[in-house]
C-alpha cells in the first residue's frame, strides 16, 4: 500500500514539475538556434592571452594609479598577511603561487576576482581551472570586501 | 531502452494528471495523501517557511525543525555535553555547565520561550528551562548557539519556566517540587511544616550577558506546575499553576489528587518591583552560578553569586492571589489579548476560562475565600468566565490562533480540540497519535500569532506503531495539523529527539537575514588565539604544555609536533583561519579522551589531551573539508617522562623548536 502510494506521489510531483511549472526547459519555436559558443580557452592559451583575461567576477575594470598608494598597501599587507599566508609567501611557492611578479602574469582584474570569487574561478576560468589542476586545491574565499582585495593588489605592485 | 520507454510511459502518464489536475486544486472533501504531501512538500533547495525550536526532552538539548517540511536542521546542545561539537569537553564550553554541584554533564529540558517585545516574539533569543538542577539558558539566534546559563536558586523542579513576560522584563521560575528553602535536613514527612515553594523572576532576558535573579517569592509548599506571563491587558502579572495543594510527600499521584480544586497563582510582578524598590524583601545568602559565552572570546565563564531578595507575600499584600482552579491544572494559557486565563486541570473533561478583569474586579471587591499564608484565594464564581466542556479527557495546554480560537491538547483522549473564545463552544477536534503533551501554533502563545495561526504541531509522549520500530525506545512523535481552514486536518508525522516536551516557532524570514556565517578573524579575542601561521608555536610550562596552531583547508600548523612528555598536560589551542560560510574544522588526536573540537571559521577553541604512554599520534581534521581532507593530518611525538628529546614543531620546511 504504502509503495503503491509513493509511486502515486513520485509521478503527481514528476507531472507537476515538467507542465505545471512553466516549461523552462520547452525550446521556442520559431527562433534561431543560438550561435555556438566559441570553444574555450584552454589554460596554455589563456596564460598566453593573460592581457585580455580579466576573469569571472565582480570586478571588471581596475585602473591603477601611476604612484604606489602606501598607505593601501600596508593596509593591504596586513590583510594579507592574516588573510592568505596559511597559503602562500610573498616571494615563494607554499600552497599556491607566490605574488611576486603577478602583474607580469595576471591583469589586476583577474587578480581581484581570483580572491572575491574563487569557486567559480577555479571551475570555469580558464587560467583558474588550470592553477586548480596544478595546485590540486579550490583556494579557499577568505570573504575579502572589494576594498579589502583591492588594498591587496595595491600591496602585489610593492612586492 | 526499457529505461527510455519506462521514462516515456510516465511522461504520459504525468502529463494526463497535470491536465487534469492543474488550477482546481481544491475538491472539498477529506485531506488525500497526495495534497497533505503537497502541502508540507519542499522542493531540494527551498527552504521551509517556519523555525520551530523544539526542547530535546531529556536529552538536555534543543532541536530545529524546518516546518512544513518537519526536517531537522540543527541540534543546538544546552545542558548536556555533546561530543559532536565538543560543547562541555573543550575548555571553552565547560564553564557553561557549571552549577553549584559542580559540574553536570545533563539536565532535562522542557520549554523553548522565544524573546517578546511589546509581546510578540521578536526573533532574539530563545530560552529554555533546565528542570532537574533548576536552570535557565539562553540560545541566541544569530549563532544557535547557548550563550548564557543562569541557576535558579533555592528552587527544585524548575519546570514553570521561562515564560517571558511581554517585552522579556522577565523570565519566571516555579518551583515544581517543594523542599525546604532554604534547603534543611528535615524528616521528609515534616512536609507541611517544612516545605516551600518559590517563584522565581530573571531579569537580563534582552541583555546578553546580564541575566540575573532580580527576586524571588516565598510560596506555600505545592507543586508549581506550569506558568505563562501575562500580556496585553493582563501585563505585569504572571500566572502560575499548583497541583498537590494537599501537600502530600507520598504516593502523590493518589494522595495529591484528593481536592477538588487547586489554585492559579497570580502573581503582580510590578507591585513586586514597588516592593524591592521601598526595600522590603529579605536579603538571603544563597548562592548560584551564573554562566556567559562570548563570541569574542569564544570562551564561557562561570561566575559564583551570592544572595537573593525574597519577598514574602504576608509581608507585601497584593503581591500573590490564588485562582481556584479544577482538577489538578497543568497548562495555563493566556489568550492573545491577555483577557482569558485558561487553567487545563489535567484530571477533567473541562477547561476553566478565568477572565483577568473579573479577577481584577474580585480583589478590588475582596472577594477571597480564604486568605493562606498571606496570600487571598478568590472566589471561583467571580473570576471563572467560562467552562469548554470539551468531551475530552485528561486536557493539558492551550494555545491559539488570531481568529478567536483556543486549540487544547488532550492526553488521555488523544486529540486536539478547537473551541471559540467567544462562546466556549467545541468547534472541531481531531486525533493525536498517541497520548499528546503540549502543542504549538507558531506565535500561538504570544499576542501575534504567525499568519493568525497556520500550522499546529502535536507532541505527543507515547510512538508505538507509528514510525518503523526501533527497539523497545522509539523517538516521540510529532503530527503537524493544518489550522488555517474551518477543519484541522492532519499533514504530517515526524520524528523527535528527547521528549519534544514543547516548541515554539517563528516565521523564518524573521531570522533568516542576521545568521553568523564566520566569526571575522580581526575581531577574535580569544586568549589563545593564533591569527597566522607565522605566530604558530608550541610552549611548554612545566608539565603543561601549549599548542598554539591553526588550520586551513587543509592543513594543520604545525602538524610535526615533538618533545611532548608521558605525564604533560597538552593543551592545543586551535584557530580555524578560514573566512567563508560553513567551512568548520575539527580535530582529534587517538586516545583524546573527551571529544573533538569542532571549529567554526574564525573561532578558537582547545582540546585538552593527557598521553599516557610513548609513541607517535596522529591527528586529523574531522570534518570533511576540501578534496584534500584526508590529507588534512599530522603527527605528534610522545616521549618517555625523563627523555630529552628536544621541543620541536614544523610544517614543510618551516622547522622551529629550541
Amino acid at each position: 500500500m504504502k509503495s503503491k502510494v509513493s509511486i502515486f506521489l513520485a509521478v503527481v510531483i514528476v507531472a507537476s514539475m515538467t507542465a505545471c511549472g512553466g516549461g523552462s526547459g520547452e525550446k521556442e519555436k520559431g527562433k534561431f538556434a543560438p550561435p555556438p559558443k566559441a570553444k574555450p580557452l584552454t589554460y596554455e592559451e589563456a596564460v598566453a592571452d593573460w592581457k585580455n583575461q580579466k576573469g569571472l567576477g565582480p570586478i571588471k575594470n581596475v585602473s591603477l594609479e601611476e604612484e604606489i598608494d602606501q598607505e593601501m598597501a600596508k593596509k593591504g599587507e596586513e590583510i594579507y598577511v592574516l588573510k592568505c599566508t596559511a597559503c602562500h609567501a610573498p616571494d615563494k611557492e607554499k600552497l599556491g603561487p607566490a605574488p611576486t611578479g603577478i602583474y607580469d602574469r595576471r591583469t589586476p582584474e583577474w587578480i581581484m576576482n581570483m580572491i572575491l570569487n574563487p569557486e567559480e574561478m577555479a571551475m570555469n576560468d580558464p587560467i583558474g581551472r588550470g592553477l586548480l589542476m596544478k595546485y590540486n586545491t579550490v583556494m579557499a574565499n577568505q570573504g575579502l570586501t572589494e576594498e579589502d582585495a583591492r588594498a591587496v593588489l595595491e600591496y602585489f605592485r610593492t612586492l | 531502452m526499457k529505461s527510455t520507454t519506462f521514462i516515456f510511459t510516465l511522461l504520459i502518464v504525468a502529463s494526463l494528471f497535470v491536465y487534469s489536475g492543474c488550477g482546481n486544486g481544491n475538491n472539498g472533501g477529506a485531506l488525500s495523501t497526495s495534497s497533505a504531501a503537497e502541502k508540507v512538500y519542499v522542493p531540494p533547495g527551498e527552504y521551509d517557511e517556519y523555525y520551530e525550536f523544539f526542547s530535546g526532552g531529556f536529552s538536555g538539548q534543543v532541536t530545529v525543525h524546518g516546518l512544513p517540511s518537519g526536517r531537522l536542521l540543527k541540534t543546538i546542545p544546552v545542558f548536556s555535553v555533546d561530543g559532536e561539537k565538543g560543547y562541555g569537553f573543550n575548555e571553552e564550553t565547560k564553564p557553561m555547565l557549571m552549577t553549584t554541584f559542580g559540574f553536570i554533564p545533563w539536565d532535562d529540558s522542557h520549554h523553548p520561550k522565544l524573546s517578546q517585545t511589546n509581546g510578540v516574539h521578536d526573533g532574539n533569543f530563545l530560552f529554555i528551562n533546565g528542570n532537574n538542577t533548576p536552570r535557565i539558558a539562553r540560545i541566541d539566534l544569530t549563532t544557535f548557539e547557548t550563550t548564557e546559563i543562569i541557576q535558579i536558586p533555592n528552587s527544585a523542579g524548575c519546570h514553570a519556566s521561562p515564560y517571558p513576560t511581554e517585552n522579556t522584563e522577565y523570565l519566571v521560575a516555579g518551583t515544581r517540587f517543594s523542599v525546604p528553602i532554604p534547603q534543611a535536613d528535615v524528616p521528609i514527612d515534616s512536609y507541611k511544616e517544612n516545605f516551600k515553594g518559590t517563584f522565581t523572576f530573571i531579569s537580563g532576558g534582552q541583555e546578553p550577558g546580564s541575566m540575573d535573579i532580580a527576586f524571588q517569592i516565598l510560596a506555600p509548599g505545592y507543586d508549581y506546575d506550569l506558568a505563562h506571563s501575562g500580556k496585553g491587558a493582563s501585563h505585569g502579572w504572571s500566572f502560575f499553576t499548583s497541583y498537590n495543594v494537599e501537600q502530600e510527600n507520598t504516593l502523590k499521584e493518589k494522595n495529591s489528587s484528593q481536592y477538588d480544586k487547586d489554585y492559579i497563582a497570580a502573581v503582580n510582578w510590578k507591585k513586586a518591583e514597588e516592593y524591592i524598590a521601598q526595600g522590603k524583601f529579605q536579603e538571603w545568602p544563597s548562592e548560584y552560578r551564573h554562566n556567559f559565552y562570548s563570541d569574542k572570546t569564544h570562551s564561557a565563564t562561570s561566575t559564583l553569586k551570592k544572595g537573593v531578595k525574597v519577598l514574602i507575600p504576608s509581608e507585601c499584600p497584593g503581591l500573590v492571589y490564588y485562582l481556584p482552579t479544577p482538577k489538578s491544572p497543568h497548562g495555563v494559557d493566556v489568550s492573545p489579548t491577555g483577557e482569558f486565563i485558561v487553567g487545563s486541570g489535567k484530571l477533567s473533561a473541562d477547561l476553566t476560562v478565568h477572565s483577568f478583569a473579573k479577577m481584577l474586579a474580585a480583589i478590588e471587591a475582596e472577594n477571597f475565600d480564604e486568605v493562606i499564608d498571606g496570600i487571598p484565594v478568590l472566589n471561583f464564581d467571580a473570576v471563572a468566565a467560562g467552562t469548554v466542556s470539551s468531551g475530552g479527557l485528561g486536557p493539558l495546554h492551550t494555545e491559539f490562533d488570531g481568529r478567536g480560537h483556543g486549540y487544547t491538547s488532550f492526553f488521555i483522549s488523544s486529540e486536539v480540540v478547537k473551541w471559540s473564545l467567544d462562546t466556549y463552544e467545541v468547534i472541531d477536534r481531531i486525533p493525536a497519535y498517541y497520548s499528546i503533551g503540549h502543542l504549538s501554533i507558531p506565535g500561538g502563545g504570544s499576542m501575534k500569532p504567525w499568519e493568525n495561526g497556520k500550522y499546529l504541531i502535536a507532541m505527543n509522549k507515547i510512538t508505538k506503531d507509528r514510525y518503523l520500530p526501533t527497539g523497545p525506545e522509539m523517538a516521540h512523535s510529532a503530527q503537524l495539523y493544518d489550522i488555517s481552514g474551518d477543519k484541522m486536518e492532519l499533514l504530517l508525522d515526524f520524528p523527535t529527539m528527547g521528549e519534544p516536551h514543547y516548541a515554539q516557532g517563528i516565521l523564518a524570514s524573521t531570522i533568516i537575514d542576521r545568521q553568523v556565517k564566520f566569526f571575522p578573524l580581526e575581531e577574535n579575542e580569544h586568549e589563545h588565539k593564533t591569527l597566522t601561521e607565522a605566530d604558530t608555536k608550541v610552549v611548554r610550562k612545566g608539565n603543561e604544555v601549549h599548542i598554539y596552531g591553526t588550520m586551513i583547508r587543509s592543513h594543520f600548523a604545525p602538524d610535526n609536533i615533538e618533545g611532548i612528555k608521558v605525564g604533560d598536560k597538552v593543551f592545543w589551542h586551535i584557530t580555524n583561519l578560514e573566512q567563508d560560510w560553513d567551512v568548520p574544522h575539527g580535530l582529534a588526536v587517538m586516545g583524546n579522551q573527551n571529544a573533538e573540537l569542532l571549529i567554526m571559521p574564525g573561532q578558537t577553541e582547545t582540546l585538552v589531551w593527557e598521553p599516557k604512554e610513548e609513541g607517535v599520534y596522529p591527528f586529523y581534521c574531522t570534518d570533511f573539508c576540501s578534496a584534500l581532507h584526508q590529507e588534512m593530518q599530522g603527527y605528534i611525538r610522545v616521549s618517555a617522562k625523563n627523555a630529552n628529546t628536544k621541543m620541536k614543531w614544523s610544517l614543510d620546511e618551516e622547522v622551529f623548536g629550541e
